[in-house]
């Protein structure tokens, strides 16, 4: 075993109990009245819209609906730096991990809903989006998406996000701020490898075909994937 | 020719008495008791651990997203980024091989173990007045933080703010090391406010060089380059035993019946304050109360809006304050008790200038999760949703209704942000 990934294991190891915390500190949260946490959350509404769902916004996704898990650790990361934004990192800097717990609880919980978006993506772009999205290019070692967010994309719980129902303007952003190193997650980041190995052009294809799909009203992540995953992910256990 | 001898002579006589002052050893300190190196109790170290909290160390002491204690913060100036150290017990990068007496006189005296003078970003003016036993049982806890090895990275100030013998000049004008008698006349309220608790550092003003406008005492002021303005301690009249009450509260929770606190300040009650015991904080309640009146910093400039301007911004506002404000802060700006903050009399509504009431509206902003208040209710950044002009309106409107008094916020100044 080559160093590099045995360092990994031992990374990914290390990195167990604190998701365990991380995940048993959850279920406390169902504590807490939806009504109420809506209310004190006014603050997240004002880009993520009403109960987390942004339906026809340009950039800002839709936050219903996704694993708790995933939530809680996009929090921790834009608390902690991992993930860059002004405004996040200011309304998340004085709010406790329970606090953090709660919020990802409520959106987790909340129902998903978007709208296919018309991106002016030409046929080809949304060709070659659906190309790498389904079948990926295992020469380049890019697997598809669905090998890990899941069949129908929905994502799998806690961790994995669903990639359908966010504007393509986003997801850009995310894989372009993974390609050049803005964005991190736990190591080994198996999306950081994907994003490197991806070209411009590829990101702006798939995200376009990603965000032109329809999405279930009453499509849910999945409860687990059917095969072992194609990389190794810091962030799961 | 001649002339220019003796101007040259001069010159080095000076630059040599010059380097002897900078370098002389301590003689104008006192001097401190020796390191102890017996290992401290369980006890010791337990208090060491709230007073640490007490003074926020982690706060500066921390990066973002970094371990706690291990430094690396940027810590904004005005003369350039002062980066904070690492307090861990680590050998090389930390204080693994500090004493107790060093650990006292970085505190004391502001001066570190290898004999350099430290940057006043790190408020010894306040510390000078802490306690052996507290300062060392505060060394004892930080010993007990496991070594994380993180390189100090070196400070940006511009020349000649970085020099030793800057400091060493800034030190001379203004930070006169507090002697043991200064200390034993202290009671607990002052002693918190003054020394562990470092208020002076933002609610004092400081002038030109950054050192702290005297007579100005906790009249409040721009922070530093933080871009946040510190509210005024100084009670503007005699305060109710409601009051006081009332501002336990805040200090402890972060929020009450009419306040909230914001910016830096949420900070500082979610790492520090919330911890404060009863006795502490009754103490320290009681020295605010009493602190004396002083003068206030120089008025900042507040751009001028005509009289006219000041009209259509305030019917405008009038609006904008219905459609997105009065929902949470009520129709009179009452806010609801212990949820969200009353505009009415709210004195960072009212303050001259408009720095606060801007950033809390551009960006938003929480209260901290406290033991009190654990699900804070956070209040949305408009900067997304409404216009420049909508914002000075909303801001002009609120900060002349219900009785508050305070300049108009004219567009300009929204559209400088």
């Amino acid at each position: 075993m080559n160093p590099m990934r045995r360092r990994n294991r031992l990374t990914r190891w290390l990195a167990v109990p604190a998701l365990l915390l991380t995940l048993l500190a959850l279920p406390a949260g169902a504590a807490e009245p939806a009504e109420l946490m809506g209310k004190r959350l006014a603050a997240c509404a004002a880009c993520h819209g009403d109960e987390g769902r942004t339906v026809g916004e340009d950039y800002y996704p839709s936050i219903a609906g996704k694993p708790a898990g995933y939530l809680y650790n996009q929090l921790l990361s834009f608390r902690e730096g991992r993930r860059q934004h002004t405004i996040m990192a200011g309304l998340l800097a004085n709010l406790s991990d329970a606090y953090l717990g709660e919020i990802a609880l409520y959106y987790a919980a909340r129902p998903h809903a978007s709208q296919p978006q018309m991106t002016g993506a030409t046929p080809e772009q949304l060709a070659l989006g659906e190309r790498l999205t389904v079948l990926g290019d295992l020469e380049r070692k890019i697997p598809p998406c669905q090998a890990c967010h899941g069949e129908q994309l929905t994502g799998v719980v806690p961790m994995i996000p669903g990639l359908r129902g966010l504007p393509a303007r986003y997801l850009d952003a995310q894989v372009g701020a993974w390609k050049n190193g803005v964005r991190h997650a736990r190591e080994p980041d198996c999306m950081g490898k994907i994003a490197r190995a991806l070209k411009p052009e590829e990101i702006t294809a798939v995200s376009a075909w990603l965000a032109s799909q329809p999405y279930a009203v009453d499509a849910k992540p999945l409860d687990s994937l059917p095969n072992t995953m194609p990389m190794d992910c810091g962030v799961l256990p | 020719m001649k002339g220019r001898a003796i101007v040259l002579g001069s010159a080095i006589a000076a630059a040599f008495a010059f380097s002897i002052w900078l370098n002389k050893p301590d003689l104008d300190l006192e001097p401190l008791a020796p390191a102890t190196l017996e290992s401290p109790n369980l006890e010791q170290i337990k208090a060491g651990e709230y007073l640490v909290q007490i003074g926020n160390c982690v706060a500066c002491h921390t990066d973002q997203g970094g371990a706690a204690f291990a430094g690396g913060r940027a810590v904004p100036t005005p003369f350039g980024e002062v980066y904070s150290s690492n307090l861990t017990s680590d050998d090389e990068t930390g204080l693994g091989r500090w004493t107790n007496q060093d650990f006292y006189r970085a505190m004391r005296h502001g001066r570190s173990k290898d004999d350099r003078w430290l940057s006043p970003a790190f408020p010894y003016t306040s510390y000078t007045n802490l306690k052996r036993e507290d300062s060392d049982a505060m060394f004892a806890w930080l010993q007990t933080l496991p070594p994380i090895k993180r390189v100090q990275t070196p400070d940006t100030l511009r020349f000649p703010y970085g020099t030793q013998l800057a400091t060493r000049a800034w030190r001379a004008l203004y930070f006169k090391p507090a002697t043991t008698a200064d200390i034993a006349a202290m009671d607990r309220g002052r002693y918190l406010v003054e020394g562990l608790g470092h208020c002076a550092a933002c609610h004092t003003s400081r002038g030109a060089l950054g050192g702290s406008r005297t007579g100005a005492n906790y009249m409040g002021g721009e922070i530093g380059n933080l871009g946040w303005d510190a509210l005024p301690l100084v009670p503007s009249k005699p305060m109710t035993d409601s009051e006081a009450n009332e501002l336990g509260q805040l200090l402890k929770t972060g929020i009450n019946t009419h306040k909230a606190v914001a910016g830096p300040m949420s900070e500082v009650v979610f790492h520090s304050l919330q911890h404060l015991n009863d006795a502490d904080l009754a103490a320290i309640v009681a020295t605010l109360r009493a602190l004396p009146p002083a003068d206030a910093p120089p008025a900042a400039r507040v751009p001028q809006v005509s009289p006219e301007q000041r009209q259509s911004l305030r019917a405008r506002g009038k609006v904008v304050y219905a459609e997105h404000c009065a929902d949470c802060h009520g129709d009179a700006g009452e806010g609801r008790a212990n949820i969200y903050p009353a505009l009415a009399g709210n004195a960072n509504v009212n303050a001259v200038s408009a720095t606060n009431a801007l950033n809390l509206t551009l960006n938003g902003g929480f209260p901290p999760s406290t033991a009190g208040n654990p699900f804070p209710y956070g209040m949305p950044p408009f900067s997304q949703s409404l216009s420049r002009p909508d914002v000075a309106a909303v801001l002009t409107y609120i900060r002349s209704e219900w009785g508050n008094d305070a300049p108009a916020v004219s567009v300009v100044e929204v559209e400088r942000r």
